[in-house]
C-alpha cells in the first residue's frame, strides 16, 4: 500500500512483516521511532508471536538478540551512535557466532563532543566486525532493505546491519509503498537456523578457538561474506520480480553514461547529489552518480565496473578516518587500482552539517575541474578552525575545543537551524 | 543389650552419607545415571570447586527440567576450561558469547522459548563472580528486573582467577590477589562494603535467590531443585574455594566451604519475593582464622608480627553476618534440634 | 516544486504541520517530503520543519534555504530567530496573529512582501475556542491552503481526519475552514485596498 509516512515508521511496518520472534529496544536518537513503531505492533497484537523486550542497554540488547538467535529465533533490534559503540563487543561477537540477526542503525555522529544528528561515523567504527552492511538512499529503500536482509541474513547465517541516515530518513515524511504480508512471506520463509541450542541435540556454541584453527574460523566468515557479494544481486533480482520495483543491489548508478566525472557516495545524500548532477549535465557537464548499496562486502568489481568510463571519481562520505583518509575512498581506490582514475574523497555532512544543493554543485564543479585535492572537507569554516590553532599556539590552558568554537561562532549547539542562520539562535537553548 | 548409635556424620563434616539414606533422599551426584552435564576429561585445576559447583548445579537442573535444559555462559574459568575447541565437557546445549553478557543472552533466550511456546525447555545462565558482580552486573540487574525466566548461578570464588587472579567486586577484605598485593600498611584488599550480591538480588524482589557452597551437596541440590520449581528470575550464589587463587591445598576446597560458612563469613539462606525466608544455621562455630589459615592468599594475617587488628576486623565481617542472618542457634533453637 | 517553512515552538505541533501538508499533497496524488529541524523539539524552544511538494519524486535531502512559503506558529520568535531567510519578495508569509504587523513592531521590515502575501490568522484563538487548547499548526493550514493554492482545503481537511480522529479532527477541520475563510476575506480587503 503506497502511504505518505514517516521514514521511521515505514521500517518498523517492514520489520513487522517480517515476522521477527524476538525485538530488543533500548532507546537512542535518532532510533527510537523505529522501536516505539515496532513496540506498539507487538503490544496491539499486530505482530505475534513476538517477544518485545525492554532492555537496559544497547549492549544487552544485542545480547538478548545473539540468544534469541541461537536458540532459533528471528531476532531484530536497532540502534544508532553510541549505542553501536556500546553494543559494539556484542556486535562482532554475534559476526564471529555466525547469528543472522537484522539490526538498524540510524546513522548518527560520535562524541565526544556529543552530537545527536546524522553522519556515518557509527557503521563505519564497525564495518571490519563481519556484518554486512547495507545503505539506504531512501525511505523506500530502507523497507525493501529490510526485507531482503532478513532472507540474505538467514540464508548465509550472518547478520546484516541497515544503515539509513539518521533523522534525514528516519524522521522524513514520505511516500513509501508498503508491501502486504503475501508478498513478504513468499519472500521470506521461516528461519531455518544453521545451528541451535536443542536439548534433543545438544551442541557447545562459543567455544574458546586458538591459533590452530582460528585463522580459518575467520577465512570462513570472509568466505560468507564473499557469498553475499553474490547473493545480494540475485536477492535483489528476485526481490524486483516478486514486488515489481528495484532494490537492494550492490551498486546504484545515475547517468554515468558519458560521464567524465563520478560521484561516489552511500546514502540519502545521493538524491541531493543526483539533483546536483542534473544540473551540471542542463550546464554541459556530464556527472555521474554511483551509489554503494552495499558497503561490507565491499563490492570491488562492481564499483570498477560502474565507473571505468570515468576519469575521476570524487567520493562524498559521511565519516572519515582521522588522521589518514577517507573511508569510502579507501577501498574504492583499492577498487580501482591499476585503471587512471584519480580519486578524491569529500567529507561532508558531519554531525548533521546540512549538505546543501549549492555545496554538492560546487564540489562537483571543482570536480570536473579537477581542482579538488585528495581529501577535503565540504563548507569547512577555516576562519573558526584558524582561530582555535592561534589560541592553541598563543596559550597553554587554551581550553576544550568544542566550547570554545562555539564560543566564537556566538551559539549554542544547535538546532537545525544552521540553515536559517545559526548565528541569529542566541538564547535559542 | 548394648549398641553403638549410628553415626550419620562423617569425622569433621557433619554431612550425612548418602548410603544411610533412604535411595529417594539421595543426591542427584550419587546417582548412577545423572546427566554429567559437564562431563569429565575438562581442564580445571585439581580441587576446583567452580567445577564441582557447575556439574552440582546443573546435573540437579537436568533432573528437575528432565533433561530440557540450556545454558548461557559467560566468559571465564568455567568456560575456558570447559571447551577447548573441539573439545566440550558440556553434554547440555550450551552457548558462550562474551564475559559481561550471560544474563542478557540467556534473556535472549527464554524469549525465544517463550514465543515458541517451548515451556519444557528451561534456561540456566552461569558467570564467575567477575562476570556476576563486576563486568556482567548490569545485564544481571536488567534480566532481574525484568524478571525473565533463568536461573543465573554465580560461581564465586572471590576473585578473577582465570586471568592470574586479580581482585574483583567479591574479593573479601585483606585477600591477597595480583592486584591487591600483600604488601605496604594495608596489605591485600580493602576494606570495604564488598559487593553483596545476593542481598542485591534480593533487593530486586525476585522470586528466589540463594546461597550455597560445594560443601553442601544436598543443600545445593535442594535449591537449585526449588529454584527450578519458579518461574521468573531467580539467583544462586555458590561460594566455590580456587586452590590457584586462594593458595589452599586441592584437598581443601571442600572444607574451606564448610568453614567459609561454620565461621559467619558466607551465610546460607534463602530468599523468596524480597524476603529471607530460611537461614541455615551454623551448627559449630569456628572463629574465622580456621578458614583464614588454611588460604595462603592471608598468609600476611598470621605469624610474627601478622595483623591480629585485621584478623579481628575480619571476624566482625563474621560477627555481623551472624547477627543479620541470625545464624548462631540460639538456646531454645538447639534443644529442639 | 513548492517549498514551506514552518516556525514555531515546541509543543505547538510545528512537525505535525509539515506531516499534515505533506499527507495533504499526498492526497492530492502528489510527491511530498516532509522533515522536522533535527533535534530541538523541546516544549517553548525554537522548531523548524520542513515541506517539499512537486509533481515528480523528490531526490534532495538538502533543508529548505530559499522556501516558496513561510508559516510563523508563534509571533514571537519574530524578534528571535531570523525567520524569513531565503524568502524572496514573491514568497508567502503566513503569521499566527491577532496583532497587525504595526503592531508587532515590524510594519517596516514586512513593506518589502507583496501584501497579497502577508497575511495573519488568529489562529491560536481559534484553536483555544474549538478545541480549548492553544495548538494551531492545522487551523493555520487551512489559511495556508487559502493562501498560495499549493494544496487544497479539502486535501488538508482530509490530512487531519487520517491523523487525528472524533471530536479533535472535526473541531481541527472546522478550525481550518475559519481559517481560510479569514484568509480570504484578508485578501480580499488587501486587494481592495491596493
Amino acid at each position: 500500500m503506497l502511504r505518505q509516512i514517516e521514514g521511521s515508521r515505514a521500517v518498523a511496518e517492514a520489520v513487522g512483516l517480517c515476522r521477527p520472534e524476538v525485538v530488543c529496544a533500548y532507546p537512542i536518537s535518532p532510533q527510537t521511532h523505529i522501536i516505539e513503531a515496532v513496540g506498539v505492533l507487538v503490544k496491539s497484537g499486530r505482530l505475534h508471536p513476538c517477544k518485545f523486550v525492554n532492555v537496559e542497554s544497547e549492549f544487552a540488547a544485542m545480547s538478548v538478540s545473539i540468544g534469541a538467535s541461537a536458540m532459533g529465533a528471528r531476532a531484530y533490534t536497532a540502534t544508532a551512535s553510541q549505542g553501536l559503540l556500546f553494543m559494539t563487543e556484542a556486535v562482532y561477537n554475534a559476526a564471529g557466532l555466525g547469528l543472522p540477526i537484522v539490526m538498524t542503525v540510524a546513522n548518527r555522529a560520535i562524541g565526544a563532543p556529543i552530537n545527536i544528528w546524522n553522519d556515518h561515523s557509527d557503521a563505519m567504527s564497525v564495518r571490519d566486525a563481519g556484518w554486512v552492511q547495507l545503505f539506504a538512499e531512501t525511505n523506500q529503500d530502507a523497507v525493501d532493505l529490510h526485507i531482503q536482509a532478513f532472507r540474505l541474513a538467514e540464508e548465509l547465517s550472518l547478520p546484516v546491519m541497515v544503515c539509513m541516515d539518521g533523522f534525514v530518513l528516519t524522521h522524513a515524511f514520505e511516500r513509501v509503498e508498503l508491501p502486504d504480508q503475501e508478498a513478504v512471506d513468499a519472500f521470506l520463509p521461516p528461519f531455518e537456523p544453521r545451528q541451535v541450542l536443542d536439548p534433543d541435540n545438544p551442541v557447545s556454541i562459543g567455544a574458546m578457538v586458538g591459533p590452530e584453527a582460528f585463522t580459518e574460523v575467520r577465512y570462513l566468515a570472509h568466505a560468507r561474506q564473499l557469498q553475499a557479494l553474490a547473493r545480494i544481486p540475485e536477492l535483489a533480482e528476485e526481490f524486483e520480480a516478486g514486488f515489481g520495483r528495484a532494490a537492494g543491489g550492490l551498486v546504484t548508478t545515475y547517468r554515468t553514461e558519458g560521464a567524465e566525472t563520478v560521484v561516489v557516495a552511500l546514502g540519502s545524500v545521493l538524491g541531493t547529489l543526483k539533483d546536483a548532477a542534473d544540473s551540471m549535465w542542463d550546464a554541459g557537464v556530464p556527472v555521474g552518480v554511483v551509489g554503494v548499496t552495499t558497503f561490507r562486502p565491499f563490492p570491488a568489481a562492481a564499483v570498477a565496473r560502474a565507473v571505468s568510463a570515468a576519469r575521476r571519481v570524487v567520493v562524498v562520505e559521511k565519516a572519515f578516518s582521522i588522521g589518514a583518509h577517507g573511508i569510502l575512498a579507501g577501498d574504492v581506490t583499492l577498487a580501482l587500482s591499476g585503471l587512471d582514475i584519480r580519486v578524491d574523497a569529500v567529507v561532508a555532512g558531519l554531525g548533521g552539517r546540512p549538505i546543501s544543493e549549492a555545496s554538492c554543485r560546487g564540489l562537483l564543479e571543482e570536480a570536473a575541474a579537477g581542482s579538488l585535492p585528495a581529501l577535503s572537507f565540504l563548507d569547512l569554516d577555516t576562519h573558526l578552525v584558524a582561530r582555535e590553532l592561534e589560541r592553541m599556539v598563543a596559550q597553554r590552558r587554551s581550553g576544550p575545543v568544542a566550547e570554545n568554537l562555539l564560543r566564537d561562532i556566538g551559539s549554542v549547539s544547535g538546532s537545525g537551524l544552521a540553515v536559517a542562520r545559526p548565528g541569529s539562535q542566541k538564547g535559542a537553548r | 543389650m548394648t549398641h553403638d548409635p549410628v553415626r550419620f556424620y562423617q569425622v569433621g563434616s557433619f554431612a550425612a552419607g548418602n548410603r544411610l539414606l533412604d535411595q529417594g533422599q539421595r543426591t542427584e551426584q550419587s546417582r548412577r545415571g545423572r546427566s554429567n552435564s559437564l562431563t569429565s576429561g575438562h581442564r580445571a585445576c585439581q580441587g576446583c570447586g567452580e567445577a564441582l559447583g557447575a556439574r552440582y548445579a546443573l546435573d540437579a537442573a537436568m533432573r528437575a527440567t528432565d533433561g530440557r535444559l540450556v545454558a548461557a555462559n559467560a566468559t571465564g574459568c568455567l568456560e575456558v576450561f570447559s571447551t577447548p575447541y573441539p573439545e566440550t565437557s558440556w553434554q547440555i546445549p550450551w552457548l558462550h558469547s562474551l564475559f559481561g553478557n550471560a544474563p542478557a543472552v540467556a534473556t535472549g533466550m527464554a524469549a525465544a522459548l517463550e514465543v515458541k511456546g517451548r515451556t519444557d525447555v528451561r534456561v540456566v545462565a552461569q558467570a564467575g563472580d567477575g562476570g556476576t558482580v563486576d563486568i556482567g552486573f548490569g545485564c544481571l540487574s536488567g534480566m532481574f528486573e525484568r524478571n525473565d525466566d533463568v536461573l543465573f548461578i554465580c560461581y564465586d570464588n572471590e576473585a578473577y582467577m582465570n586471568t592470574g587472579v586479580q581482585r574483583s567486586g567479591a574479593t573479601p577484605p585483606a585477600a591477597r590477589t595480583a592486584t591487591t598485593e600483600a604488601v605496604g600498611p594495608e596489605p591485600g584488599n580493602e576494606f570495604g562494603q564488598g559487593k553483596d550480591l545476593p542481598r542485591i538480588a534480593i533487593a530486586h524482589g525476585i522470586p528466589y535467590v540463594a546461597t550455597a557452597t560445594v560443601a553442601e551437596l544436598h543443600d545445593l541440590e535442594r535449591k537449585v531443585e526449588r529454584a527450578m520449581s519458579i518461574r521468573g528470575a531467580r539467583y544462586l550464589h555458590v561460594l566455590v574455594p580456587c586452590p590457584l587463587g586462594w593458595a589452599s591445598a586441592s584437598s581443601d576446597t571442600i572444607r574451606l566451604a564448610r568453614l567459609a560458612c561454620e565461621s559467619g563469613l558466607f551465610p546460607l539462606f534463602e530468599a523468596e519475593n524480597g524476603e529471607v525466608v530460611d537461614v541455615t544455621k551454623i551448627r559449630r562455630q569456628v572463629p574465622v582464622e580456621d578458614y583464614l589459615k588454611l588460604q595462603g592468599r592471608y598468609r600476611h594475617l598470621f605469624g610474627d608480627p601478622g595483623r591480629p587488628d585485621l584478623v579481628r576486623q575480619i571476624q566482625k565481617v563474621a560477627d555481623r553476618n551472624i547477627e543479620r542472618f541470625g545464624l548462631v542457634a540460639t538456646g531454645a533453637e538447639q534443644e529442639v534440634r | 516544486m513548492f517549498q514551506v517553512r514552518i516556525h514555531g515552538r515546541g509543543g505547538q505541533g510545528v512537525v505535525t504541520a509539515a506531516e499534515l501538508l505533506a499527507v495533504a499533497a499526498f492526497n492530492e496524488g502528489r510527491h511530498a517530503q516532509a522533515f522536522p529541524s533535527f533535534g530541538s523539539e523541546r516544549t517553548g524552544a525554537p522548531v523548524v520543519s520542513y515541506c517539499r511538494i512537486a509533481e515528480q519524486e523528490i531526490r534532495t535531502r538538502a533543508p529548505v534555504e530559499a522556501p516558496d512559503a513561510l508559516v510563523v506558529q508563534d509571533a514571537t520568535l519574530l524578534h528571535q530567530v531570523d525567520l524569513f531567510s531565503g524568502v524572496g519578495p514573491d514568497g508567502y508569509v503566513l503569521v499566527n496573529t491577532s496583532h497587525t504587523f504595526e503592531e508587532l513592531g515590524i510594519a517596516d521590515f514586512v513593506s518589502k512582501f507583496r501584501a497579497d502575501r502577508l497575511l495573519t490568522v488568529p489562529a491560536t484563538e481559534i484553536a483555544l475556542r474549538l478545541l480549548g487548547r492553544p495548538l494551531p499548526n492545522a487551523v493555520l493550514l487551512g489559511g495556508f491552503a487559502a493562501m498560495t493554492g499549493a494544496v487544497s482545503i479539502d486535501a488538508v481537511v482530509a490530512a487531519i481526519g487520517q491523523r487525528f480522529s472524533g471530536a479533535v479532527a472535526e473541531r481541527n477541520a472546522d478550525g481550518a475552514r475559519e481559517a481560510a475563510r479569514v484568509v480570504e476575506q484578508e485578501r480580499s480587503e488587501r486587494a481592495a485596498t491596493d
